[in-house]
């Protein structure tokens, strides 16, 4: 069962054989089971308290195993599953309109421009159903109709009605459903909680995941936790373009420390610009703010028809609009995949029709869906995402069209893994946005709660048995040993490091900085000059930022500085591999636009000869190119074709 | 519709259609009209530490910023000039993650009302204005560091019996027991709790009854939280008095302060509930078993 970790630039990924729609089930009938007794005797680490980390914890402590689950943040409530808002996927046909598990499997195949793995997203779309059961059984409140049933609203990039939703707070009352979840559990002594604890490393033991050292970020302690498998669920690397949808502690952190300890990172350049964000104002901004892809089941996207125009838009009348989406793809109209979306708003104000005072944003109109439902329904559907609109630009958006700009929001791209959710390290076991199988170049709206809950809830808690299986006799894992002493000493050295450099720069001016190169060189559009130079420029950074950085106050207390300090550190090596996958892969594909690579029409135009595979990248050293690992990508069940959506 | 009723650059007449043209003079109204504020923040270097209130004249403030930006600004300044910044807790800035906890001006989340401090912006403040900074005040809830304090007392509450005892696997169909629509809304709206702590900073006893009750409300109003009702209220409440909060005397504070508008008629509702499981309700005698 090892030979595909060995040093080979081929990945396999371990597919069952046999039919698609048998795989799942088939390979959950003969993996290896562990008995409730043994269960006891074995201890699992979960890094994160999203979706994905939370329903996981939760799942593998009722199961019997002893869980230690560790978040950054306060309180596991709080991971940033919290502010997803739209909602939840699942091939349910609750709609009657014709919606199946293969329906939910060949839009998320086709969404991802064809470069996610077959048998991840087919076994996505089957567990789907379950995960409103769950959820439902939890006591989850997703929106009913007068007939106590559920309610759906469709997103971008289908024909259906499938997503289940709670007003614009989906992602928090799925992640209170698997937090009381977890709750339970921690009652019940299933799970040791860690609040505000930090990964700062994974320990291998005789090559296999064995722990991590984290730090304590309340008193500054330095820790080692033991178990025999280690799951990160720690969500995206959206924050390396400093302004994104992203928490501000949302952090690479966790699984860089994975990927310099050997770990193959995927897809890094597969990042997902989302089409409706509020722009930005200043230089003082901190973070965007996301609104909802539901909010173009009924808003209309225009902008004016004359170059510069200067009105009022509700001035504008109707026949010098362009509602360029409903124009470019008539089939999808406003609900194109987002990646679409993106570059259409991107072309229409790079070509000089932008609005707004920064002429960086395009509308997002209401009036029709006003006129046609009246305020109150346009209000039960989106009150709280208008009133959050209000809060933070101080304009009535039933009065006068949003304006929107496309922002970073989710990333693609994550450790590899195998159709067991297991990296090419043993044990070290990746799920949710933290990895990258099922999403491909370009996620679906409502799509990253599905599989969030799904790695957690319904494919982990059976395939970490079979890895399990071997360790019923290992016993409990000594912290007392040199691997956990070289990795504390590593990870003290470089706090040290932080806090001593005397330098006169804060944080945030080196995270800024890095932030402003990838967006415009590796953001919605990129081009192989630009990468090259970026490439450089990160460097530069990195070595700038060793020299010149300063970090305030000590290790031995909450030191929030020092936080950021280790994550931006982080965050520019993350920064230097994107650009480097952006620069190999030399083809478009859902959010990875090569200028060099598009259509006559400006379309993402793929590679499938050269490029249809996963590009698992292997860490080689600070400032040195990392090597290529590659996993060829088959359909077997679908034929690759160019992405429609006209 | 505006939240920001003191605000120095609300136009309240005109604000819904200012756009284009007429926004884009407001955009560089805003630039060159800037804020000089004096701060007054608690400063505590660590739980076992005296704090202090601690002046911090700030200047070149947007009106367009919100406050924890502008927090942003004072501690960039801190770190070049050698200090320590001022600790904080924040994450998502948008209002959702519940993390943001500052006590201004003798309010949690500040002036305005459904919003949390993240969502609070500077225009609801005036140039000159001074602005008292604290952390939220309870003993449940001791300060960490600067405005950092330990909530980690709701995550008891909910350990101890926020939850509906399902296990993973395969539950029945979603759609197999309908829902009213109108109890599935009010579960909603108490669903809605974000954990911040608001509720306990506003009221005078420090009473966390408007988080535990929206918890019992949420679950106790679906058909499947009901099985668990009784012991729920029970071990929820205990929790709570154990962990130090005070009693509730109905003065609505938390209410009015609840960034998510959690009602208190979830207080009442938590209220009855307790008072029936707590005189009907003992134990069965019988533990364990199966065959």
């Amino acid at each position: 069962m090892s030979e595909f970790r060995e040093k080979t630039s081929i990945v396999d990924a371990r597919v069952p054989e046999g039919p698609l729609a048998n795989k799942w089930s088939e390979h959950k009938n003969h993996v290896r089971l562990v008995s409730p007794g043994n269960k006891r005797r074995i201890d699992v680490i979960v890094v994160g308290t999203g979706l994905a980390g939370a329903s996981a914890a939760a799942s593998l402590a009722e199961m019997g195993y002893n869980v230690k689950s560790f978040c950054f943040q306060d309180s596991p409530r709080r991971a940033h599953s919290i502010a997803a808002q739209g909602g939840i996927n699942a091939a349910k046909n609750y709609q009657n309109d014709g919606d199946s598990t293969y329906r939910l499997f060949y839009d998320t195949i086709k969404g991802g421009d064809y470069r996610s793995r077959e048998a991840n997203v087919y076994r996505l779309a089957e567990v789907s159903a379950s995960i409103i059961d769950q959820c439902v059984a939890q006591g989850v409140p997703f929106a009913r109709d007068y007939g106590g049933l559920l309610d759906n609203r469709s997103f971008g990039g289908v024909q259906v009605s499938r997503t289940f939703y709670a007003r614009g707070q989906t992602g928090q009352q799925l992640l209170l459903g698997a937090y009381s979840a977890m709750s339970r559990m921690i009652a019940k002594g299933g799970i040791k909680m860690y609040n505000r604890h930090e990964m700062l490393d994974v320990v291998l033991v005789e090559g296999k995941a064995r722990g991590i050292i984290a730090r304590n970020l309340r008193t500054g302690e330095i820790e080692r936790h033991s178990a025999h498998a280690v799951v990160l669920a720690t969500g995206g690397y959206g924050n390396v373009f400093f302004l994104s949808t992203n928490a501000m502690g949302s952090n690479v952190t966790a699984a860089w420390k994975a990927h310099k300890k050997g770990a193959l990172f995927a897809n890094p350049c597969f990042t997902q610009i989302h089409p409706t964000c509020i722009p930005v104002s200043g230089d003082h901004q901190s973070k965007l703010t996301l609104m909802s892809e539901s909010l173009r089941n009924d808003g209309r996207i225009w902008v004016p028809k004359k170059k510069g125009d200067t009105r009022k838009p509700i001035d504008i009348p109707e026949e010098e609009r362009d509602y360029y989406l409903e124009r470019r793809y008539p089939a999808f109209g406003n609900l194109v995949p987002r990646d679409v979306a993106s570059r259409a708003a991107k072309e229409r104000c790079d070509a000089g029709y932008g609005v707004g005072a920064s002429k960086m944003a395009v509308y997002l109109d209401f009036k029709d869906a006003i006129n046609r439902m009246g305020e109150d329904v346009v209000a039960s559907k989106y009150g709280n995402l208008f009133q959050m609109y209000e809060k933070i630009t101080d304009e009535n958006p039933y009065k006068t069209p949003m304006r929107i700009y496309p922002a970073v929001h989710y990333t693609m791209g994550g450790l590899w893994v195998d159709y067991n959710l297991m990296s090419n390290v043993e044990g070290l076991f990746v799920l949710g946005e933290a990895n990258f199988s099922d999403h491909g170049a370009n996620r679906l709206g409502a799509s990253a709660l599905m599989q969030g809950l799904a790695d957690g809830y319904f494919v982990l808690p059976y395939t970490i048995g079979d890895y399990l299986a071997d360790d019923i006799r290992t016993g409990a894992i000594s912290t007392q040993t040199s691997e956990f002493d070289a990795a504390e000493k590593e990870v003290k050295n470089r706090l040290h490091q932080l806090l001593n450099n005397g330098g006169t720069k804060a944080v945030d001016y080196y995270h800024k900085k890095l932030g402003k190169i990838i967006w415009e060189q590796c953001g919605m559009s990129r081009n192989a000059e630009g990468l090259k130079q970026a490439i450089a420029d990160i460097n530069a950074i990195r070595e700038d930022f060793w020299k010149n950085v300063r970090v305030p106050g000590t290790e031995g207390e909450l030191n929030q500085e020092l936080e950021k300090a280790g994550r931006v550190a982080d965050f520019i090596e993350l920064g230097a591999l994107m650009c480097q996958d952006a620069l190999d892969r030399n083809e478009s594909c859902g959010g990875h636009f090569r200028e060099e690579f598009q259509t006559p029409e400006g379309e993402a135009l793929r590679d499938d000869d050269n490029y249809a595979y996963v590009a698992a990248w292997e860490y080689q050293g600070a400032g040195m190119p990392a090597r290529l690992h590659k996993e060829e990508l088959h359909y077997e069940n679908i034929k690759m074709v160019q992405r429609s959506y006209k | 519709m505006c939240q920001f009723e003191n605000g120095a650059f609300q136009k309240k007449e005109s604000s819904n259609f200012d756009f284009s043209i007429s926004k884009f003079s407001n955009y560089q109204i805003f630039k060159l009209v800037t804020m000089n504020l004096k701060l007054k923040i608690w400063r505590q270097k660590g739980p076992k530490d005296n704090g202090k209130m601690v002046d911090y004249p700030i200047s070149g403030i947007s009106p367009d910023m919100s406050f924890l930006e502008m927090m942003d600004v004072l501690n960039d300044q801190l770190v070049e000039k050698g200090d320590l910044p001022v600790a904080f807790d924040h994450d998502c800035r948008e209002g959702i993650c519940g993390s943001c906890s500052m006590y201004i001006n003798g309010e949690p989340h500040g002036p305005g009302r459904g919003i949390t401090t993240c969502q609070l912006h500077m225009r609801s403040f005036t140039d000159g204005d001074t602005i008292h900074i604290e952390p939220w005040r309870a003993a449940a809830f001791p300060v960490i560091k600067d405005l950092v304090t330990d909530r980690s007392a709701f995550d008891r509450i909910i350990q101890a019996g926020g939850f509906i005892s399902v296990n993973s696997g395969s539950p029945v169909d979603a759609n197999a027991i309908p829902i009213d629509k109108h109890d599935s809304d009010r579960a909603f709206d108490a669903a809605t709790c974000i954990g911040c702590g608001a509720c306990v900073a506003a009221c005078k006893n420090a009473s966390a009854m408007l988080f535990t009750s929206a918890k019992v409300s949420h679950l106790s109003l679906l058909p499947q939280g009901q099985v668990e009702a009784r012991d729920r209220v029970l071990a929820m409440i205990n929790q709570m008095d154990e962990e130090g909060f005070g009693n509730c005397t109905n003065t609505g504070a938390c209410e009015v302060e609840c960034p998510k508008g959690i009602s208190i008629e979830n207080i009442a509702r938590m209220n009855r509930q307790y008072l029936g499981a707590a005189i009907s309700y003992s134990p069965p005698k019988a533990t364990g078993g199966g065959d």
